[in-house]
C-alpha cells in the first residue's frame, strides 16, 4: 500500500536483515529471545535482558495501541516537504513501544490508546515501511 | 570506611558565558577558546595552569585532542571528552571533581562552544548518529528533536491532566528573567496567551515552548581547595554530582519520567540536603516539557503534579517557589550549540556568588541545584545533576 507519506529505504544490517526482507512480504518480524523468552526491541541478535546471543524471529499480530503521537508540522530530511505527519510510539500487543507513523486517519482523530494494526509502505526498493492505521 | 566523596574537594572558580548569540565572523575552535581564557581570566588563573581538560562532541577533532593543541594547553594530565549532549558539561565538572579529589588534576577547564545559528545546525556528534544500532528504527519514520519531545508531553497530559497553560507558565517565567538580561537572544516578556498563540511545532509543542538557537560557548574552571585558596574571587563549592542515563529499555519505554530521578537523589546523597534546601536552581529547559518533568523527578514536587508547581508564577525570581534559569535560560537567553548544560552551571555560580542581575538575585543564595538533559527526553538520554554551595 501507499500513505503519501515518504517512504526511505532502510539499509538493512548483518543483524536486521531478516527484518527486513519479511516486510517485502507484508510480515512484521520481532526477535525473541531463546534463554529467556523476552521479545527484543530494537532488532539485535543479543539479547539485552539476559546477555544471550541465541535469538529467533516471530511474527507478530501486527495489531497495537497507540501509547504518544505527535503531529510534527514541518519534517526533517525525507520529510522536509511531507506537511503534517503523525509520529507515534504504538505498544504492540506482544509488548514493545516501538516508534513509527500512524496513517489513514485524520491527525485530529488520533489519540492515545487507539487501537491500530500494521500496513506496510512499499518503498520500490524491497523493504516496506511498517506503520499503523486505525484498527 | 566511608564512601569517597567529592563534597567539598572541589570548586568551581572560574565561569564565563559568551555575550553574543549570533557569530558568523569566527570558528568554533576560536569560540572555544574564547571561554576557555575568560574563565581563566574569571579565576585568576591561566592557561598554563591548567593540568585536566575536558570537551563534548562539539569541540571541533579529535576528542579532546584537538582542542587541547589549538589551546596550547601542553602539561594536562588528565582528560576527558565524555559525550552525553547538552548534559555532558554538568558531568565533566563531576568528573573533574572526583579526579581532583582523587589527586589527578588541580585545574580542570570544561569549554563549549558552536554556531548552530549562523553556522548551520550541527549537533555535536551527529556523524555518529547514522551508524548507531537504533538508527533504522527510529530515523525512518521522521523524527524530529521537537517531535521527540512532544511524544512526552503529550503521555504527561494524558497521564497527569498537564495543560499547554501549564507549560506556557515556565516561558512566561523565563522571559520575565531574560528581560533583565541584555545578552539574552529573547529579551521581551511573554504572557501564557502569547505561547498558546504561537504556531504549533509539534502538538503539544507550540513554537515559544521551544529553545532559541544560538551561536555561542561557555566555560568552567573547577579546582582544588588548595588552588582556590588562592585566588580572590569567591568560588562555588561542588557538594554533589549525580549522572544516570535513561534509554528505551528494550521497548519498554516510559516518557514520563527522565534519568534526573536517578541523578538527583545521587547529589543530593553526596550533597547531604534534599530539595527543600535549594534556594535556586537551573533547570534545563530545551522545551517546557522538559522543565516540568525534571522538576517532578529531582522531587522538587510529586509525579504527575509539576504542572501545579509552575503555575502563577512558581519558578519566578526572586520569590517563586523555587526561583529558576534567571538568566533566561535555553527558552530566551542562550542555547550555544544546542547544548544549555553550561549555561545552566553559570548562572547557579552568578547567584551563588550574589552577581545574578539584582532584579532576580535570589536573597541569601547559599545552595543551588544545576541540571543537565542531554539527547531525547525520557528515551536514550544523559541525565546530570550539580549541587553546589557558596563560598563560606
Amino acid at each position: 500500500m501507499s500513505s503519501g507519506l515518504p517512504t526511505p529505504v532502510p539499509r538493512p544490517t548483518l543483524e536486521t536483515a531478516p527484518f527486513w526482507e519479511a516486510t517485502a512480504e507484508g510480515r512484521l518480524l520481532l526477535p525473541c529471545c531463546d534463554a529467556c523468552g523476552f521479545v527484543i526491541w530494537y532488532p539485535r541478535m543479543f539479547c539485552p535482558e539476559c546477555g544471550s546471543t541465541a535469538v529467533h524471529w516471530n511474527e507478530a499480530s501486527g495489531a497495537g495501541t497507540v501509547y504518544s503521537y505527535t503531529v510534527t508540522r514541518k519534517g526533517q530530511g525525507a520529510y522536509r516537504d511531507a506537511g503534517p505527519y503523525v509520529m507515534a510510539y504504538v505498544e504492540l500487543a506482544e509488548g514493545p513501544r516501538v516508534m513509527t507513523n500512524i496513517v489513514g486517519a485524520d491527525p485530529a482523530t488520533v489519540h492515545i490508546g487507539q487501537a491500530v494494526r500494521v500496513v506496510f509502505d512499499d518503498t520500490g526498493e524491497g523493504p516496506a515501511l511498517p506503520r499503523f492505521t486505525p484498527a | 570506611m566511608p564512601p569517597v566523596s567529592i563534597r567539598g574537594r572541589a570548586c568551581i572558580a572560574g565561569v564565563y558565558e559568551h555575550p553574543l548569540r549570533e557569530i558568523p565572523d569566527r570558528t568554533v575552535a576560536q569560540i572555544h577558546a574564547e571561554v576557555a581564557l575568560g574563565a581563566l581570566a574569571d579565576a585568576g588563573l591561566t592557561l598554563g595552569d591548567v593540568d585536566g581538560y575536558f570537551c563534548a562532541g562539539d569541540a571541533p577533532g579529535f576528542g579532546a585532542l584537538s582542542m587541547a593543541e589549538y589551546l596550547g594547553l601542553r602539561d594536562l594530565r588528565y582528560l576527558d571528552s565524555t559525550e552525553t549532549g547538552g548534559s555532558s558539561y554538568l558531568i565533566h565538572i563531576g568528573h573533574a571533581a572526583a579526579a581532583i579529589a582523587a589527586g589527578k588534576c588541580s585545574v580542570a577547564l570544561v569549554t563549549l562552544a558552536g554556531k548552530p545559528r549562523t553556522g548551520g545546525a550541527q549537533p555535536g556528534g551527529s556523524g555518529a548518529f547514522g551508524s548507531a544500532p537504533e538508527f533504522a528504527f527510529e530515523s525512518l519514520w521522521g523524527p524530529t528533536v521537537p517531535g521527540n519531545y512532544a511524544l512526552a508531553a503529550q503521555r504527561h497530559m494524558y497521564e497527569f491532566g498537564t495543560t499547554s497553560a501549564q507549560l506556557a507558565e515556565i516561558k512566561v517565567a523565563a522571559s520575565q528573567h531574560a528581560s533583565h538580561n541584555p545578552h539574552a537572544f529573547l529579551r521581551d516578556v511573554v504572557t501564557v496567551e502569547e505561547v498558546l498563540a504561537s504556531p504549533m511545532v509539534s502538538d503539544p509543542l507550540h513554537r515559544l515552548d521551544c529553545c532559541v538557537i544560538t551561536d555561542g560557548g561557555g566555560a568552567v574552571v573547577v579546582v582544588s581547595p588548595e588552588v582556590a585558596r588562592t585566588l580572590t574571587r569567591p568560588v562555588a563549592r561542588i557538594l554533589g554530582h549525580g549522572e544516570a542515563t535513561k534509554n528505551t529499555g528494550n521497548g519498554r519505554i516510559d516518557l514520563t519520567y527522565t534519568g534526573a530521578v536517578w541523578s538527583g537523589p545521587r547529589a543530593f546523597a553526596e550533597a547531604g540536603c534534599t530539595p527543600a534546601d535549594i534556594d535556586y536552581a537551573s533547570i534545563y529547559d530545551s522545551f517546557t516539557i522538559t522543565v516540568l518533568i525534571t522538576l517532578e523527578d529531582l522531587g522538587f514536587c510529586e509525579r504527575g503534579r509539576g504542572g501545579a508547581f509552575v503555575a502563577d508564577g512558581g519558578l519566578l525570581a526572586p520569590h517563586g517557589r523555587l526561583p529558576f534559569n534567571t538568566d533566561g535560560g535555553g527558552l530566551c537567553n542562550n542555547h550555544p550549540a544546542n547544548r544549555g548544560g553550561m549555561t545552566k552551571v553559570i548562572e547557579a555560580v552568578r547567584q551563588l556568588r550574589g552577581e545574578a542581575h539584582p532584579a532576580v538575585q535570589v536573597p541569601d543564595c547559599r545552595l543551588a541545584l544545576a541540571h543537565g538533559t542531554g539527547g531525547a527526553l525520557s528515551t536514550r538520554m544523559g541525565s546530570a545533576t550539580l549541587i553546589l554551595g557558596r563560598d563560606e
